[in-house]
């Protein structure tokens, strides 16, 4: 039989009964988040500010950062921030959006200034680190396109999310869907969080994973919320609790299972997937641990207050049709 | 649900082939795959600009200068039909006509010849298609303001069809200016309204097409204006005929030029990069069409030893004297030329002007060193991930978990297979799909496997529990897969460049997992059960 067995058969963990702990854990953690998203604010990439970045390799051995700081601190660029960036002689450096223009029909200017803020950069560059400096990666992102990129980040996770809801209610009923988006929002925020006091760049590639943790977690959700709709129509006398917390354990095994392949995956392209995604990866990562946090512990708890209707009689007959 | 008739199992096995055929060509070079016979495909996927290195810009049409030229030319215009059309029509006496920001004010005054007089404006209008309702709206609009004055201004309508016949007129330009440097497959397309895409891959410094896009390259000759001194005009008197240009000309910062384009750069057919007989300086030669080589050839006649002005996007590259009448329509401009700019220069004319200025306003650029990392990061990162994944799976089902290992190989050859018949674009967060789906992959064959453990618990014989496993699953498999589809595709609209490249693996990946979970393992699973015949199932 199986070498690997991590969740023993017959479990039967009190998950429901430890709802109000879980609840307290996750709404302070919810407003800790929202705190230091307003006190600390995120760390925004150029995707969403604005400005200019480069990423280059020195022919040194390593970067004397210390040298890049002060010779293009000299050029009167404004605020520029230089840091290590994966291989020992590989720096980053984002130089902020050089005055926008107050009429941004006039936005030819503002990217004439980034043409010319590169075209310094290289040369101070050249300057004091010698000739062999390769250009690894080179972005400009002008007012326009952030502030567009910005809107189309946010429509994009509030429209998943909304999609989402629209599609549980669909299957399923609306105290379910109610629960899967408090679960959602919960985990966004979460990450959000995550982001605000690590103070890890935030660029498109977030929204992406974040947008990438909506679907997981509600994966991990629907799984669940599927036996729960199972057992609902088996198990007509049982206590609400009692069955919400079978429902959960005879889910477990598969829960655990499916997010350890899928962190274990991401942990391979954390660690070796070079540093260009490394942020990317973190937010999944971080993401599957607070999804699969939420399916359990608020998702179904949620149920419970909810009061999902325990009589399936009538939907029973077409539901079942569905499933076998 | 184990029962699979033979046309089933025929098909599955057809799609399987399909898969590794399509995939196979990223495993060879091109020139082995050029001796492959016809009818096998070749198609390889296509490496995002992030993984070959190159640059990718994103230039706006600036709309407003369109505009505002067609407003200085309805100065002109007006100025015309007012004063009667050269006899036609009588006299409008009026004042104060001149463009002041966006808007064309004129004031009559005679106050009964207002609505006359915006009755003849009104005629200057072109019409522009609305094309959500297929009618046509003029391009201008004119109404009357205080005053006696009239206001006319450019309509929304119009702004937008400016817009985008700028875009697909400047498409054209951008892609004959960009083959003349002879970079690899460019690709140039429209995004949006007013927005045009350009990648070139293998190209780590797009400073230089920037700097060939980001040129109008309007060129016009006029005739220099003597009347006064230059001086006279750079302290403030500028004659109403003339305007006063920079020059490229170190001795002369600035020229005094006639307004009046007596010949545009639209009219040369040819211009080439060459070298001066005399001097052997760079110079650039030209050749004007026969309507234009007429033209040169009136013009220069009627203005032997005066000079004329060569004028570049409002700058003056060149003031030669005339010293013979022209008639051979050909001519060269000397300045201050590099053999490079020279050369750019009659790149630019060849492929000519562009209607509207174009500006970058987003660019991203990767090196070909990060992107052969990149590639290589990934690789490692995808290998070791999908050992570590098989190797937990055959650990937790054994048997069963190599059935599904075997399947998560198939689905990785598929995945690559669909991308490659796609031509799409595999970018490094695409590779970050990859590896993702194979860890969710394996979601579909766990759900399944752990509801037949369930069904073994409960008492089921063998394969009735692996029939209630697979025809419980299906339902739940669909309903979690659909929301991270959901996710997918929204991503793929809202993202670009790599972040779309991640979605279609995703998206891909995802469907190509619950094919295979639900069509591949469960055949295997069949097969070998009703080989065996197993009392017990390892799973």
């Amino acid at each position: 039989m199986a070498l690997l067995k991590l969740i023993p058969d017959n479990l039967s963990i009190g998950f429901v009964s430890l709802r109000k702990l879980a609840f307290l854990l996750s709404g302070s953690l919810v407003v800790a988040s929202i705190v230091l998203f307003f006190a600390e604010g995120l760390n925004f990439g150029i995707d969403f500010r604005g400005g200019t970045l480069i990423e280059i390799a020195t022919p040194q051995e390593t970067a004397d950062i210390g040298l890049i700081r002060s010779t293009l601190g000299n050029l009167g660029l404004g605020d520029i921030k230089i840091q290590e960036f994966g291989k020992p002689n590989e720096v980053l450096i984002v130089v902020e959006q050089q005055a926008v223009p107050k009429d941004l029909k006039d936005a030819g200017d503002s990217e004439k200034n980034a043409q010319a803020v590169i075209t310094e950069v290289k040369v101070a560059l050249s300057a004091s680190l010698g000739d062999g400096v390769i250009y690894n990666r080179i972005e400009v992102v002008g007012p326009k396109v952030s502030g567009e990129l910005v809107q189309q980040g946010t429509t994009a996770v509030v429209l998943a999310v909304f999609l989402m809801l629209i599609y549980i209610w669909f299957r399923f009923e609306w105290q379910f869907s109610l629960g899967a988006v408090l679960a959602l929002v919960h985990d966004v925020i979460l990450t959000i969080g995550m982001f605000a006091i690590t103070q890890m760049e935030f660029n498109l590639s977030i929204i992406a994973a974040i947008l990438t943790i909506v679907g997981y977690s509600m994966n991990d959700t629907v799984v669940v919320y599927d036996r729960v709709r199972e057992n609902l129509r088996k198990y007509k006398k049982m206590e609400l609790a009692d069955l919400l917390d079978l429902s959960i354990n005879e889910t477990l095994s598969r829960t655990v299972i499916t997010s350890l392949t899928t962190l274990l995956a991401l942990f391979s392209l954390y660690l070796f997937g070079g540093a260009v995604i490394r942020g990317f990866t973190f937010a999944m990562i971080w993401g599957i641990f607070v999804g699969t946090y939420s399916s359990i512990f608020i998702a179904s708890p949620l149920l419970l207050i909810t009061d999902v209707k325990r009589d399936w009689s009538g939907y029973g007959a077409k539901a079942s049709a569905k499933s076998s | 649900m184990l029962q699979f008739e033979k046309w089933k199992v025929i098909l599955i096995l057809l799609v399987s082939g399909l898969g590794v055929l399509f995939a196979l060509p990223n495993l060879f070079s091109d020139e082995e795959l050029a001796h492959w016979p016809g009818f096998l495909p070749t198609s390889k996927i296509n490496l995002g600009l992030d993984l070959q290195g190159g640059a990718h810009l994103l230039f706006e049409v600036d709309v407003n200068s369109v505009k505002k030229e067609r407003l200085e030319s309805l100065v002109d215009d007006i100025r015309l039909a007012l004063n009667g059309n050269r006899g036609e029509k009588p006299r409008i006496g009026y004042t104060n006509l001149g463009l002041v920001g966006d808007v064309v004010k004129v004031k009559i005054i005679n106050p009964d010849k207002v609505s006359e007089a915006m009755t003849r404006i009104k005629n200057l209008g072109v019409p522009v298609k609305n094309t959500v309702f297929g009618t046509s709206v003029a391009d201008i609009a004119v109404t009357k303001g205080k005053n006696q004055f009239i206001e006319v201004r450019v309509t929304p309508e119009a702004l937008k069809a400016m817009g985008r016949s700028a875009v697909d007129q400047s498409i054209e330009i951008v892609r004959r200016r960009i083959d003349e440097l002879g970079t690899r497959e460019p690709t140039i397309q429209r995004q949006g309204a007013d927005r045009i895409i350009v990648q070139v891959p293998g190209v780590g410094d797009p400073q230089r097409i920037i700097d060939l896009i980001g040129q109008t390259a309007k060129l016009t000759f006029h005739m220099v204006d003597t009347s006064i001194p230059v001086q006279e005009a750079m302290n403030g008197r500028v004659p109403p005929r003339s305007m006063l240009l920079p020059s490229e000309n170190p001795n002369e910062p600035f020229v005094l030029v006639f307004r009046r384009a007596e010949i545009g750069g639209e009219r040369l057919v040819n211009s080439q990069q060459g070298f001066d007989q005399r001097t052997g300086q760079p110079i650039v030669s030209f050749r004007f069409d026969s309507a234009g080589a007429r033209r040169f050839a009136d013009l220069s006649r009627e203005n032997v030893g005066r000079r004329f002005a060569i004028v570049l996007d409002n700058k003056v590259i060149s003031a030669p004297v005339i010293r013979e009448p022209i008639l051979g329509g050909s001519g060269q401009i000397s300045g201050n030329f590099t053999i490079q700019s020279a050369s750019d220069l009659s790149i630019l004319l060849r492929a000519g002007a562009l209607p509207a200025p174009l500006n970058v306003i987003e660019q991203r650029t990767v090196g070909p060193e990060l992107g052969a990392d990149s590639i290589a990061e990934g690789e490692v990162a995808a290998v070791i991930g999908f050992v570590i994944v098989v190797t937990f799976i055959l650990l937790s089902y054994s048997l069963f978990g190599l059935f599904a290992n075997l399947a998560l190989v198939l689905n990785l050859i598929l995945l690559m297979g669909t991308l490659s018949l796609l031509g799409a674009t595999l970018t490094l967060p695409g590779i970050a799909g990859i590896v993702l789906t194979v860890g969710m992959a394996v979601d579909a064959n766990v759900l399944i496997f752990e509801r037949i453990k369930e069904e073994l618990r409960a008492g089921k014989s063998s394969i009735n529990a692996v029939e209630a496993g697979y025809a419980r699953a299906l339902g739940t498999i669909m309903d979690a897969n659909i929301t991270t589809l959901i996710a997918a595709v929204i991503l793929f609209f809202m993202g670009s460049g790599p972040v779309k490249g991640f979605a279609v693996t995703l998206a891909i990946g995802i469907m190509t997992s619950v094919f295979t979970a639900f069509t591949v393992t469960r055949l295997i699973v069949a097969m070998w059960l009703r080989r065996r015949r197993p009392q017990t199932i390892p799973v």
